[in-house]
C-alpha cells in the first residue's frame, strides 16, 4: 500500500536509530502526545531502538480514555431508554463509567450499535425514523470535522431524530497543562500528526516559545516517528525550542481551512472535565445554541451519574505521562484488556493496552 | 481514535459540499468518503481518511521527504548538524527540502 508499507523499511530505521545515538549527548524525556503514535512505538519496539539517554513517555492523547466517567454513565442511561438507538464507536464500548459500561448496557437491552463513522450515525436515524438515535461524539480535532458534517447532513435532510451526545476535546490545552504541571520532566513534544492536519499547527508556535519546548509535528508510521525523535532531540541538543513539521506529506502550517470551517460552523469551545486529569479551560467543544436542536444533552436531562467505585487504577497520572502502565498495582493482574478497570487499557490508543498487547507485561518500555 | 488511512480516490459523485462523496480505494479494499473537508480533491488523488471523511489530499511531492532527511543527516557528523540548524517551521512553500 502507498503512504504506509514504505515507511516501515528496517534498514532506513536503523539508520534513524543510529543517526539518533550520534547526536544524542544529553539525557532527554520526550512525549508523544497521541495515543496512535505510543501505539506504532511499542508494535514496532521503537522504543528499543533509542539510546538509553532517551525515554519516551505517553500522552493524553486518546479521547476515549478521558471522556468523564458522566457522559459515558449518560450514554449508557440514554441506551436504556426505549426509543432510543445510541451509536459509538466501538473503542468506548468496554470503556468503565462510574459502574457500568455500554456493553453491559446492551446486554441487558438497550439499543447501542457500533459505527466506523458519525455519518453511518446520520444513516441510522434516516432509516429508523420512529426512534432517537443518539452519536456519542468523542475525539480530538481530527473527528471533529466528520461530527460537524454528520449534524450538517442531519440538519439538510430534515432530520428530527438525530442528537449528538458531545465529548470532544482539543489537544492544545492539555498540552499546556501538562506544561504547567511543576514537575515536569518532559523536554520535547511530537505532535499529533492527524491533529494538525486539521488544524494546522500556528497555535503551538507560541507554547513552544513560552516554555521552551522543542514540539515536532509527527506522523505515525515508524520511520516518521524516528525523524520525528530525531528532530526533537537535535533541537534539544541545540538548545532551541520551536514547531517543526516532520508530517509535511500531510500536515501544512495552516491546516486544511475547509475542515476547520465545518468545525466552527457547528461548535464552540467550552471547558471540558478530563476524566484522570481535572477540568481543562476550553479544551473541549460542544454544539454552538443555534445547532441546540441537535444536543442530547437537552433532549434527555434526566441521566444520573453515580458515585464511582474506589479502584487502584492510577489512569490519570498514565494520562500525562507521570506514570508509565508498570507502575500501577494492578497492570496486568487484576486489570487486563479483558476485564479493564481504566480506560487506556481497553482504548486501541490507551498506553496500558498498547504495553499489554506488546509484550511488555512489565509495564516498562526497557 | 486519531487513526487516519490513506487510500486513492477512484470515484466522485455529489455536488453540494455536505453531501459530496468519494469512493476511496485502500488497497483494492473499496469504501465510501465524505470529501465535505476535501473539496477540491479530484479522482486519482491520494488521501487521508478517518472515520469516513478525508482530513486531506497527501502532498505526493512530500512522500520522499523521511528519506531525503535520512540521507542528509547520514551524510553529516553531529558537528556539521550542530553548524546548519534547519529552518523553523513556516509556510510549506518556506520550508527549502522540507525538514520544517
Amino acid at each position: 500500500m502507498r503512504f504506509a508499507s514504505e515507511y516501515r523499511d528496517a534498514a532506513a530505521a536503523r539508520a534513524y536509530a543510529e543517526a539518533i545515538a550520534t547526536i544524542c549527548r544529553g539525557r532527554w524525556t520526550i512525549m508523544e502526545i497521541c495515543g496512535g503514535q505510543t501505539h506504532s512505538i511499542m508494535r514496532y519496539g521503537i522504543d528499543r531502538l533509542l539510546p538509553d539517554a532517551i525515554e519516551l513517555v505517553h500522552g493524553p492523547g486518546c479521547p476515549v480514555c478521558v471522556t468523564s466517567a458522566e457522559l459515558i454513565d449518560r450514554a449508557i442511561g440514554i441506551a436504556s431508554l426505549p426509543d432510543a438507538v445510541l451509536c459509538t464507536f466501538g473503542d468506548m464500548m468496554r470503556v468503565p463509567g462510574s459502574r457500568t459500561d455500554l456493553m453491559s448496557a446492551r446486554a441487558a437491552g438497550g439499543d447501542v450499535r457500533m459505527v466506523y463513522s458519525p455519518l453511518d450515525a446520520v444513516r441510522e436515524a434516516a432509516a429508523n425514523p420512529g426512534r432517537e438515535v443518539v452519536f456519542f461524539a468523542v475525539g480530538f480535532e481530527t473527528t471533529a470535522p466528520v461530527t460537524a458534517a454528520a449534524v450538517l447532513r442531519a440538519e439538510a435532510l430534515g432530520l428530527r431524530n438525530f442528537s449528538l451526545l458531545t465529548a470532544h476535546v482539543l489537544v492544545p490545552p492539555a498540552m499546556e497543562a501538562i506544561l504547567r504541571n511543576p514537575g515536569r520532566r518532559i523536554r520535547g513534544f511530537l505532535a499529533p500528526g492527524h491533529v494538525c492536519a486539521v488544524t494546522g499547527f500556528r497555535e503551538y508556535e507560541s507554547m513552544a516559545a513560552d516554555h521552551g519546548v522543542p514540539i515536532v509535528v509527527t506522523g505515525f508510521e515508524p520511520l516518521d516517528i524516528l525523524e520525528g525523535i530525531h528532530m526533537c532531540v537535535r533541537q534539544l541538543e541545540e538548545g532551541r525550542a520551536v514547531v517543526e513539521n516532520q508530517y509535511v506529506r500531510a500536515v501544512a502550517g495552516d491546516g486544511n481551512p475547509d475542515a476547520i470551517a465545518l468545525v466552527r460552523r457547528v461548535f464552540r469551545p467550552v471547558d471540558r472535565a478530563w476524566r484522570g486529569i481535572g477540568p481543562i479551560a476550553g479544551s473541549g467543544l460542544d454544539l454552538k445554541p443555534e445547532y441546540g436542536a441537535f444536543d442530547a444533552s437537552l433532549r434527555f436531562d434526566d441521566a444520573v451519574s453515580a458515585e464511582p467505585e474506589p479502584t487502584p487504577c492510577i489512569a490519570g497520572r498514565i494520562l500525562t505521562g507521570e506514570a508509565k502502565p508498570g507502575e500501577c498495582p494492578a497492570f496486568g493482574t487484576s486489570c487486563t484488556p479483558e476485564r479493564p478497570m481504566g480506560a487506556p487499557m481497553v482504548s486501541s490508543e490507551g498506553a496500558c493496552s498498547a504495553y499489554f498487547r506488546y509484550g511488555h507485561r512489565h509495564g516498562r518500555s526497557r | 481514535m486519531c487513526l487516519g488511512v490513506p487510500g486513492r480516490i477512484e470515484e466522485i459523485s455529489g455536488d453540494d459540499p455536505v453531501f459530496r462523496s468519494a469512493v476511496v480505494s485502500f488497497g483494492g479494499t473499496l469504501r465510501e468518503v465524505s470529501l465535505a473537508g476535501a473539496p477540491h480533491a479530484t479522482v486519482g488523488d491520494w488521501v487521508v481518511v478517518h472515520a469516513g471523511f478525508a482530513l486531506g489530499t497527501i502532498r505526493e511531492e512530500e512522500a520522499a521527504e523521511v528519506f531525503d532527511y535520512l540521507d542528509r543527516i547520514s551524510r553529516m557528523g553531529s558537528e556539521e548538524l550542530a553548524a546548519d540548524p534547519p529552518p523553523a517551521a513556516g509556510p510549506p512553500d518556506a520550508i527549502e527540502g522540507g525538514t520544517g
